[in-house]
């Protein structure tokens, strides 16, 4: 059996997932979980959704090598182009499945929360051409420091609400996100966005997400007639990590989730419970989930999916992280090596392969190159006193 | 799911104990909710107890929570803010010296972190009889209920709106103390109007449990409990009170409880 097999019954992957949600919650949870389970199964819908992929989104994604700086990392470095995809981001594999099962099931509006702003443009999106009605909760620290992603949502016709609570970032639009269901749960389908939350969402957002992996497994044989030694993503709440990593779980595959120094959750590998699973997450000594910093949005969220807590218990994924001052060498070492401008998000798994390069020498490396840089080029600037 | 201990008489806990007397005597059970930790909190207990409450929940102000609106969440804020922990409210719980069932309202992962038995343990020993947990839904409920039933301490569970009609009695099987019946789709706040879905719900569940049924969430002044206690046992009343703290101090809760007391006591 794969070891990305369905969830418990309970939606647990191994001790971690679960469903700890307010009692009005719990009904629309189990309405999700079988709807999706209907439409999983559905050849139609997957027909649907398929289509929509190849002719909207613009999938499947192609591979890049890195020959410049491959040869100079003494790796051959291959990039997974999720970047290339419509919206820019591999945040829209999982919103088109949603959006669809949405409208599938009759709800009529999806509210959603985002960090850098990927999956708020990626639902936004969806919303517009699904005819759907569209609220973004954002982190008010966010929305300033996203400022060109805040008007594409707006642009889109979605609504965005900057949240000014707790830390006023990630966590904090999660939470709105989730005081915003609990009162339309009637009518609205919550989109979240990565492989967190209740159950269903870790398993659905994963499965939405197999696509990477399935591709990028069928390429790289393609390119070099094997699985790649290494496989590495960034992992906020870990949606493009566990999508990369489903194609290669049961192989030989070294796989690397690599998080932000500020937000390293795995590291610290001290489970809790918060926006409805029980994973890793980053808590006082008192239980109160603590801020993560870190230089980029996407990534700022203190836990992971409970997906990734399992992967890391059975140490079948390794989760390093990296600081700000690397991610931003390598920010820059992408585009001027390559003509590639990642997401800092992104930058952050090119960082740890880096670092990692001289104990990696002549092995195949796979990375996700699971967003572009655009949104992150004003940000850049300031930061890079240009 | 056992219910070996419903209708059981002289099995109940402290609080479930007195609120069944006091029902069974003609009064409607009032519980006001005040935030643990912020300034002058235990004040307002001493305060809305000696104006007529039941009992008070006591909020252990966690910093995710995602039931509450924003006067419970800027008060959880205030209160963390100026340093409380679930610990430094127990402590000081001790020394209320009120003669009314105290329980505490909390999120999972304050339990979760403490462990289940050593905070169930700690709750008994600070004079704790109950404990409310808004993101604990039944399905997760196992490993604290048998935690807290060992310590004996109650464990309230909640009702919602969008509850199917077979769940409504698993989640009474499992509640001790009462039966909270959320008010509304939505988190806690005032609202103008009192919900249709509150006198509904609490309809639905006065039909299947003979367990205390209290209405919280959006009941919002005196007018609205009187309304929604035509229907049910009684009220917690949480962003109101709260929103007295935060404006006018402590005593202002209290001559609030005491205008709700008075409306409930003239309507029975």
């Amino acid at each position: 059996m794969s070891l990305m097999a369905e969830p418990s019954a309970t939606g647990r992957f191994g001790e971690f997932g679960g469903r700890f949600v307010p009692e009005t919650l719990v009904p629309a949870c189990q309405e999700l979980e079988a709807a999706f389970a209907d439409a999983w199964a559905d050849p139609v819908f997957r027909a649907e959704l398929d289509h929509v992929l190849r002719t909207y989104a613009g999938r499947p994604s192609i591979l890049t090598e890195c020959k410049n700086l491959g040869e100079q990392l003494g790796i051959r470095l291959v990039l997974k182009r999720e970047d290339l995809n419509h919206t820019g981001s591999h945040k829209i594999n999982n919103v088109l499945g949603q959006a669809l099962l949405a409208k599938r099931m009759g709800k009529k509006r999806l509210v959603a929360e985002t960090g850098a702003g990927q999956h708020g443009v990626a639902s936004a999106t969806a919303a517009a051409l699904l005819g759907m009605e569209c609220k973004v909760y954002m982190g008010a620290v966010d929305v300033e420091r996203q400022a060109l992603n805040v008007f594409r949502m707006k642009l889109l016709g979605s609504e965005v609400e900057a949240v000014h609570s707790g830390s006023r970032t990630l966590k904090d639009a999660v939470n709105e996100a989730m005081r915003d269901w609990v009162a339309t749960v009637e009518t609205t389908h919550y989109c979240l966005g990565s492989v967190m939350g209740p159950h269903p969402y870790p398993f659905m957002v994963r499965e939405f997400h197999r696509v990477i992996g399935q591709e990028a497994r069928a390429q790289s044989i393609e390119m070099f007639g094997d699985v790649p030694d290494v496989v590495v993503a960034c992992v906020g709440g870990g949606s493009n990590a566990i999508g990369i990593f489903s194609g290669f779980v049961d192989d030989r595959s070294r796989l690397v989730g690599v998080e932000p120094a500020g937000g390293a959750a795995v590291s610290r590998a001290q489970p809790g419970v918060v926006h409805g699973m029980r994973s890793y997450l980053m808590q006082d000594e008192y239980g109160q989930v603590q801020e993560a910093h870190s230089i980029s949005a996407g990534l700022d969220y203190p836990g992971v999916g409970p997906e990734h807590s399992y992967l890391a218990s059975i140490h079948r994924a390794e989760y390093p992280n990296v600081t700000d001052a690397e991610v931003i060498d390598a920010f820059q070492l992408l585009a001027s090596t390559e003509g590639i401008i990642p997401a800092l998000e992104c930058a952050h798994a090119l960082a740890w392969i880096v670092r990692a390069a001289p104990t990696m020498q002549g092995q195949t490396v796979l990375m996700n190159l699971s967003g572009r840089g655009d949104k992150d080029v004003a940000q850049m600037m300031d930061v890079l006193g240009k | 799911m056992s219910d070996s201990t419903v209708g059981v008489p002289g099995s109940f806990g402290v609080m479930e104990t007195e609120f069944r007397a006091k029902r069974a005597a003609g009064r409607k059970l009032l519980v006001p909710y005040v935030t643990g930790g912020l300034e002058g909190w235990q004040d307002a207990v001493r305060a809305v107890v000696a104006a007529g409450a039941d009992a008070v929940e006591i909020g252990i102000p966690f910093s995710d929570p995602v039931m509450d609106g924003p006067v419970i969440q800027q008060a959880s804020q205030a209160a963390l803010d100026q340093g409380a922990t679930p610990v430094s409210i127990l402590h000081e719980v001790r020394a209320l010296d009120v003669q009314v069932p105290l329980a505490v309202m909390l999120y999972y992962n304050t339990v979760h972190h403490a462990g289940h038995e050593r905070f169930a343990a700690s709750l008994r020993d600070a004079g704790v009889v109950a404990c409310i947990v808004p993101d604990l839904p039944l399905e997760e409920s196992g490993e604290w209920c048998a935690a807290a039933d060992a310590a004996g301490v109650e464990t309230v569970m909640l009702a919602a709106p969008t509850a199917p009609d077979e769940r409504l009695p698993r989640v009474c099987a499992r509640a001790r103390g009462f039966v909270y019946s959320v008010g509304l789709l939505g988190v806690t706040g005032e609202r103008s109007a009192l919900a249709d879905t509150a006198t509904a719900l609490a309809r639905r569940l006065k039909v299947v449990t003979d367990v205390p049924v209290l209405v919280g969430v959006g009941v919002s002044n005196a007018e609205q409990a009187v309304q929604v206690t035509r229907v049910a046992d009684g009220v917690v009343m949480g962003a109101s009170v709260v929103r007295r703290i935060l404006e006018s101090g402590p005593d202002a809760a209290g001559d609030y409880v005491a205008e709700v007391r008075a409306a409930l006591d003239a309507a029975g």
